[in-house]
């Protein structure tokens, strides 16, 4: 069905030419928008992928620029790469870009995405030596810092990036500390229990991992070259490359003057990818999609949701561009089952539904010891996620209990599982915030006052 | 095919079952499906929606053990076909890694067989081949037989206890005590004939797939001598008796839609989805077993702890709500996840090669056979329901040319 | 306005929260698709264009279908630029 009346004409704008940008814009003609399309991108390279930066890229199997993005079908669009968004003029339907040239818009979509949360400059943020991994720049620089031959690479933060830059280290036979604040790797994500079968992962392929541990500082020499961390057990521990990995930031800084409801946990969206102003109310012509959009999810209510995981940027990126094309009687919600993964040592590692909202968790299928298993979640009896770790062949069977509602725990009587299923306490840290941004690296239950996650020396 | 009285599960089985419907079944999977998961009357529960299908493939409260008490014949050893993680998970592990590297790199020598089976027919004049006795069966059992390291001349020996054994797989309650009994026999006679082979191996071992399941580098070590007998049978019953339909299923499809088989003459690179469309229009498995270990809430209806379960892979295959015109081969469908290979932990570990030998032989017939036409259509099937597929496949045709253009 | 379309390119991109890792692909186009321990896939997105007929039956044999194949003509975002 094709849209209806004004959908279909007019300029529509894309900030942002990731993968949710360039799958919006491909979505957009699909939907029979034949009106003038404009990407914009703060970055020189056509869109590309993220997942494999921190995998195959540092381990060598892959150079950036065998990460690019297929583009499915032609989209006739004006691209504007290597030009930052820097404001948005709601009212006057315009975005304002780094170099100085001016946007014009009928409709526009937010998909500027995150970047990696830095290292702050007082800490030693600004040595030569100090990384963090989010662009394909980015991974270009800390492969090179990586073939160098450090004596140690310091990666701090034990969530999902961590792990994979860690692994990829221990790949190339490199010496590698992670800490990690809580007391496993993937704690915020998976809980305590699944995170100490990540710390086993970690041990045993030769990670020094210090959990419960911060950095105070990074220190360098009078060149500027990083030498040393100072950890907050007191250890002084010579490092000359640190990842920082402690999470991701949204990109809303250029909507700080709009009347947008954008922080640095996203976009405030509503269940139709349509942007909120501060009040709560819609704004008309404007929508959001991908990492930096922040939505109700009708299957966990309460929990306004930002969710960094590839497959919630195709998906949303398509039900934005279907709305942005039909009238709100036609719209779409925006209720996809939340779904990652990770590779690390080795190791594959799937998630579906949301376990950060568990209270309990409990092992269904294999075991532990051999690394192969499946874990179910709980909160308050019902069943709202499922971990897979080199298992990817049931999650599945798991994502439909997960839909349908299921008591918690599950009964599946699995071959492989034990007798009887006795659940525990999933052991997240900091359960206090009803505010979720389930995201790959930072945690989801701090409040949003307590501010980053994980950072340098109070 | 319009009925005013729905038909019941168990009629529409039977129906089915019919070796009379063998040549079109289809149009009582779709009266099936109306129903998508749905009680028979022995207690059995026929699921023939996609998505159903799909969602019990994956489900953790399924089993791959049929729980048919009623079988007899029942053998005392398990294939990994119908046996759970973790004792799946490891025979599987060590089929595969011997298994896969002999497979992989193997399209030349696949093509050189085409080729020869082709050859021996080749005429400048008008003529008649049965696809099914001259290609679709001797390619298959021709490469497992390599695979497997059998002995050419032993190959009938083989192929006859494949044929017998196939039988036994199809629903308990539509073979005579007579067949029970010859079943019985023949794997008797397949145990007799491996023990031979097995001790061949471990005094010479070779380099085929036998003397690798045998002394299996992976850690849990190779496999022990009942194992290994159940999975010889297990391979040696699927490289006989399943790609054989796949190939002709194909070629009747190619030859009922001529102006897809001219594009394949044109177009060899068409092959690879078309092969994928003749898996979900035509699969050569149309039916997969399983029991429920809890009740599963699935469909509007509750499969209670316990039951036997059949996956009609082929009533899935053609759900409108998963595939657009379900009913029309369109050979380069897009999105063609069709069931075919099953899903899940027990997806075919033979579908590289079971696609790589019916790409090439389609693709062969395609070039080397000049106005193919079928000589009975619908051609005779065989009585098999659940390995389904035709007799012979008689086609005639103006010439059979020579391998102008090796690929 | 009229452009060449571009020398042709391979280009692939893998859902990876739908893949199983039923390892077709690999067997299919072993140069272009790998596993990195028993379950995690790796794959080239942009392999050598002589691949394509491998790169093909891969995506084909894909039981979850989650190999996307490049269907754009038209020239890169990269190359359209100076154009503006």
């Amino acid at each position: 069905m094709g849209p209806a009346g004004r959908g279909s004409v007019g300029r529509i704008v894309v900030v942002g030419a990731s993968l949710a940008g360039l799958r919006a814009a491909e979505a957009l003609r699909d939907e029979g928008f034949t009106g003038d399309l404009t990407l914009i991108g703060d970055e020189p390279h056509e869109p590309y992928d993220r997942p494999p930066l921190s995998k195959a890229v540092l381990s060598g199997w892959l150079t950036t620029d065998h990460t690019v993005l297929p583009r499915v079908r032609n989209i006739d669009a004006r691209w504007l790469l290597g030009s930052a968004a820097t404001g948005l003029d709601v009212p006057g339907r315009q975005v304002a870009l780094a170099d100085g040239r001016r946007v014009d818009f009928d409709r526009l979509l937010i998909a500027t995405g995150t970047h990696a949360r830095p290292w702050p400059e007082r800490a030693g943020g600004g040595l030569h030596g100090v990384h963090v991994l989010r662009s394909r720049d980015d991974a270009d620089r800390l492969r090179a810092a990586l073939l160098s031959g450090p004596r140690r690479v310091l990666v701090i933060g034990g969530g999902f990036t961590g792990g994979e830059v860690a692994s990829a280290c221990r790949d190339l036979g490199l010496n590698v500390t992670v800490t990690q604040r809580s007391g496993a790797p993937l704690a915020s994500a998976l809980g305590g229990v699944i995170g100490r079968v990540a710390a086993d992962l970690h041990r045993d392929a030769g990670v020094d991992l210090r959990l419960n541990t911060t950095v105070h500082a990074l220190e360098g020499d009078p060149a500027g070259r990083l030498r040393r961390a100072r950890l907050s057990d007191g250890t002084v521990l010579p490092a000359e490359v640190a990842v920082v990995a402690t999470g991701a930031v949204a990109n809303t800084e250029w909507l700080a003057d709009s009347i947008l409801a954008a922080d640095h946990r996203g976009v405030r969206c509503d269940g139709a990818c349509r942007a909120l102003a501060a009040d709560g109310t819609v704004v008309e012509d404007v929508f959001a999609a991908g990492d930096v959009a922040r939505w109700p999810h009708p299957l966990f209510p309460g929990h306004p949701l930002r969710l960094d995981h590839w497959d919630n940027a195709v998906a949303q990126a398509r039900t934005a561009a279907h709305n942005m094309t039909h009238d709100p009687l036609d719209h779409r919600i925006h209720q996809p089952l939340p779904a990652f993964w990770s590779n690390q040592f080795g190791v594959n590692l799937k998630s579906v539904g949301l376990p950060t909202i568990a209270d309990q968790v409990v092992v269904t299928q294999g075991s532990f010891d051999q690394h192969r298993f499946v874990a179910a979640y709980g909160q308050r009896g019902r069943l709202v996620g499922a971990v897979a770790v080199d298992s990817p062949r049931v999650l599945n069977g798991y994502a439909a209990l997960i839909e349908a509602r299921a008591p918690f725990p599950p009964v599946l009587n699995a071959p492989d599982g034990p007798a009887q299923l006795d659940p525990v306490d999933a052991e997240f840290p900091h359960r206090a915030s009803p505010e979720h941004s389930v995201t790959r690296d930072s945690s989801p239950h701090i409040p949003a006052t307590a501010g980053p996650v994980l950072t340098a020396h109070q | 095919m319009t009925t005013t009285t729905p038909c019941s599960a168990t009629d529409l089985f039977t129906h089915v079952l019919r070796h009379g419907n063998r040549a079109d079944p289809y149009p009582y999977f779709a009266q099936m499906r109306q129903q998508p998961v749905a009680r028979m009357d022995d207690g059995t529960w026929l699921v023939s929606g996609y998505h159903e299908i799909a969602q019990l493939l994956h489900d953790p409260r399924i089993s791959a053990d049929r729980l048919n008490p009623q079988d007899a014949a029942r053998p005392a050893a398990r294939s990994l076909l119908v046996q759970d993680p973790p004792n799946h998970d490891q025979l599987r592990r060590l089929v595969t890694q011997e298994f896969i590297p002999r497979i992989m790199g193997m399209r030349d020598h696949i093509h050189a067989v085409v080729t020869q089976l082709l050859d021996a027919h080749t005429t400048p004049q008008p003529g008649q081949l049965d696809v099914v006795a001259e290609l679709a069966y001797p390619l298959p059992v021709t490469v497992i037989c390599e695979l497997l390291g059998v002995p050419r001349e032993d190959e009938p020996v083989f192929g006859s206890l494949a044929r017998r054994l196939t039988r036994g797989l199809d629903p308990v309650d539509t073979q005579t005590d007579e067949e029970i009994h010859e079943l019985q026999q023949a794997r008797t006679e397949l145990v007799q004939y491996l023990e031979v082979l097995i001790q061949q191996r471990h005094t010479a071992p070779g380099d085929d797939l036998l003397s690798g399941l045998m002394f299996s580098q992976d850690p849990s070590g190779g496999m022990g001598p009942v194992d290994l007998r159940v999975t010889l049978g297990l391979l040696l019953i699927a490289g006989h008796e399943t790609t054989v339909n796949l190939i002709a299923n194909g070629t009747l499809a190619l030859l009922r839609n001529p102006e897809v088989l001219a594009r394949l003459r044109n177009d060899p690179a068409l092959a690879t989805p078309l092969v994928e469309e003749v898996l979900r229009y035509d699969p050569p498995v149309q039916m997969s077993g399983r029991s429920t270990l809890a009740d599963i809430d699935i469909a509007g209806t509750t499969i209670p702890k316990g039951a036997r379960v059949r996956l009609v892979l082929a009533a899935g295959s053609r759900d409108a709500k998963r595939f657009p015109d379900p009913d029309r081969f369109v050979p380069d469908r897009p999105d063609n996840a069709h069931l075919g290979f099953g899903g899940g932990l027990h997806y075919c570990i033979g579908a590289t090669l079971a696609r790589a030998e019916a790409q090439i032989a389609l693709t062969a017939l395609a070039r080397r056979l000049d106005s193919p036409r079928l000589v009975a259509d619908p051609p005779p099937y065989r009585e098999n329901t659940i390995l389904r597929g035709p007799e012979h496949l008689m086609v005639s045709f103006d010439r059979l040319t020579p391998d102008v253009q090796a690929n | 306005m009229i452009r060449q379309s571009p020398p042709e390119t391979l280009r692939l991109v893998v859902d990876l929260n739908r893949c199983q890792s039923y390892g077709q692909c690999v067997y299919a186009a072993p140069t272009v698709f790998r596993f990195h321990g028993e379950e995690s896939l790796e794959y080239d997105y942009a392999p050598d264009a002589s691949t394509r007929h491998e790169v093909e039956r891969a995506a084909a044999a894909c039981p979850v279908q989650a190999i996307t194949l490049s269907g754009a003509t038209e020239a890169s975002p990269l190359s359209s630029r100076q154009d503006q």
